[in-house]
């Protein structure tokens, strides 16, 4: 009885769905990233062709009918490779961005709980995480590390590890003082059921809306790395890898480069909307006016 | 003034330091072996053992980790394994290209963002309003290589308003000017969303005060309302924004520098990274780290310039 009480009702997020979808705005961002995720998903049956294919014959013909947006260097065409480079965007994305709410989240909610100098020390390595450029600190750690898809993912996580610790870490300083909590201690839960059972659920429609913000921030990290060379290595097409190709040959074949730029627009677009969106629903001032 | 800048010097010490093991810890954490990593799966045993003991590799990492802080503080931060230069040398080198684009990036920034965030306080859910709000977040959503090369096809390839290579002639400060426009725009643009967004909600906040309605009352002009008791009481959001946004600044410009093809640390990061130059990449994160406590010095200064109860 007690956990129903100190949780959110389940009904909220009900609400929230439907305040978030009636905000033409946020309806938008919706939009844009359903059609990423519907032609990342439905890729093998969107894509004309072989996304490897070459063709050396037609190599850089522009967008027409034969292929709609175009070929690259190798002949290869542009619309199956962004369309399976989608999978790679948004896989790397979700994935690193979820592993950092899990572990920040994770860090962040026992430093909080724990306190004292514990928390002092973690936060004080937190706060030297987060005075690196994360650009930087995930170009450094591929670089380290070797390019491949876990690697990368592994280094956009560590870049967002940081401020997913300092936001989950703020809430449970209130909590942890509040009477419910106390209310458990004196029932004998552990700490561990305190943490996942009473504390979680009230920190966690906050790491949602950062993390949506956050996975905006990684499909551009990845996007850079693949771009300068230390994404997810070729032939796989990555977005940033295309524009990278596409940027090698933007003296004569400047629509290389337009196409993997507006995918990438697109989805951050959608992702910063939606995150936007989620911030104004999920704010109590903002609801209040 | 002197006393809060000497403390907050002290303050960034142990920072830095902490900084400095991290830098050291993520080089030799990482698994793999750096003198296989620089010469190759095919290198002999003998060649390896010297490379090794030519980057101190073989010795106990305690004493590898004392000698590298001892040198850092010193000012010593090695010799590039690749150039055999002083990686200070190299660096110094190429940063005063980063701070000048940095500098005129943060500038574009903040003369665009400013007023266009004040404006949009001004006409609160307005259509001027709703279009900075649009445009902010479209700002935001620009990888900046992404914008750098749209800016690049439309102004240097289809009109020829400016050069497509941004490498300026030495001594021909027209010329850098000249070549510092895009890279600086591409920069600019993406800071000037950050800050319209915190300028608009920091003015909303700072309009609703009650010293404003009194201004109002007495019948202070319109104008001395909003940039005198608005923006002046509005500026520490904004000013702690534009700090924090120099890192992702500074990062960003090893993007610039790469699509307009300038010189800068961007260029001598990516020439590490592709030939596991690991002094060199050690001492740039160093610089890097060094650099953005540089800057939130100069911000937590700054506050006391806007706002002189900080001083207290």
């Amino acid at each position: 009885m007690t956990d129903v009480a100190l949780s959110e009702p389940r009904s909220s997020w009900r609400v929230m769905a439907g305040r978030l979808l009636s905000d033409p705005v946020t309806l938008a961002g919706v939009i844009l990233c359903a059609i990423v995720l519907a032609g990342a998903l439905l890729a093998p049956w969107l894509a004309p062709r072989d996304p490897l294919e070459q063709n050396i014959i037609d190599r850089l013909a522009g967008p027409g009918s034969e292929y709609l947006l175009g070929t690259d260097q190798f002949g290869r065409d542009v619309l199956s490779r962004l369309l399976w480079g989608a999978r790679i965007s948004l896989l790397v994305s979700f994935l690193s961005i979820a592993s950092a709410v899990v572990v920040g989240g994770a860090i962040g909610m026992v430093s909080g709980y724990i306190g004292g100098r514990f928390d002092l020390v973690t936060m004080q390595v937190m706060d030297v995480l987060l005075s690196f450029p994360s650009l930087i600190l995930g170009m450094i750690m591929v670089a380290l590390l070797g390019s491949s898809v876990t690697n990368l993912i592994i280094a956009i996580s560590l870049t967002a590890i940081a401020p997913f610790a300092r936001i989950a870490r703020a809430p449970v300083l209130v909590i942890k003082e509040r009477a419910f909590i106390e209310a458990g201690r004196a029932l004998g839960f552990s700490h561990l059921r305190i943490l996942l059972v009473h504390v979680l659920p009230n920190i966690v429609t906050d790491l949602l809306v950062m993390g949506t913000l956050w996975m905006a921030t990684a499909v551009r990290t990845e996007a850079s790395l693949s771009f300068i060379g230390l994404g997810v290595k070729p032939p796989t097409p990555t977005w940033g890898g295309m524009m990278r190709d596409g940027f090698e040959n933007i003296l004569d074949s400047a629509w290389l480069c337009i196409w993997p730029g507006l995918a990438i627009l697109v989805l951050v677009l959608g992702l910063n909307l939606v995150g936007d969106g989620l911030c104004d629903v999920t704010d109590p001032k903002a609801n209040a006016q | 003034m002197i006393a809060f800048i000497i403390r907050r010097l002290l303050a960034s010490i142990p920072t830095l330091l902490a900084v400095l093991t991290l830098v050291f810890l993520l080089v030799r954490v990482v698994p793999g072996d750096p003198a296989i990593a620089i010469l190759g799966d095919r290198a002999t045993p003998e060649t390896l053992a010297a490379l090794r003991a030519e980057l101190g590799l073989d010795r106990w990492i305690g004493a590898q980790y004392f000698d590298f802080l001892g040198h850092a503080i010193l000012g010593d931060l090695g010799t590039s394994m690749v150039t055999h230069r002083p990686v200070w040398t190299e660096i110094a080198e190429a940063l005063p290209h980063t701070i000048v684009l940095t500098l005129a990036a943060m500038a574009i920034g903040c003369l665009i963002g400013i007023p266009a965030g004040v404006w949009a306080a001004l006409n609160r859910n307005g259509p001027v309003d709703v279009l900075t709000r649009l445009l902010s977040l479209l700002g935001l959503s620009f990888p900046v290589f992404v914008s750098g090369i749209f800016l690049l096809i439309v102004f240097a390839l289809q009109l020829h308003l400016f050069p497509v290579i941004g490498n300026p002639r030495p001594g021909d400060w027209i010329d850098g000017l000249h070549k510092l426009v895009l890279p600086a725009v591409t920069l600019g643009v993406v800071m000037a969303a950050y800050v319209v967004r915190v300028t608009r909600s920091s003015m909303l906040q700072v309009l609703g005060e009650d010293y404003i309605r009194t201004a109002r009352a007495k019948g202070v002009p319109r104008r001395a309302i909003i940039w005198r008791h608005g923006l002046s009481n509005a500026l520490i959001p904004v000013v702690t924004v534009v700090g924090l946004y120099v890192g992702i600044l500074i990062g960003n410009s090893v993007l610039t520098e790469i699509v307009f093809n300038r010189p800068g640390l961007g260029k001598v990061i990516v020439s590490a990274l592709t030939k596991r130059d690991y002094t060199m990449l050690q001492g740039m994160m160093v610089i890097y780290c060094f650099l953005i406590v540089v800057v939130n010095l100069i911000t937590d200064i700054s506050y006391g310039f806007i706002d002189p109860r900080v001083k207290q």
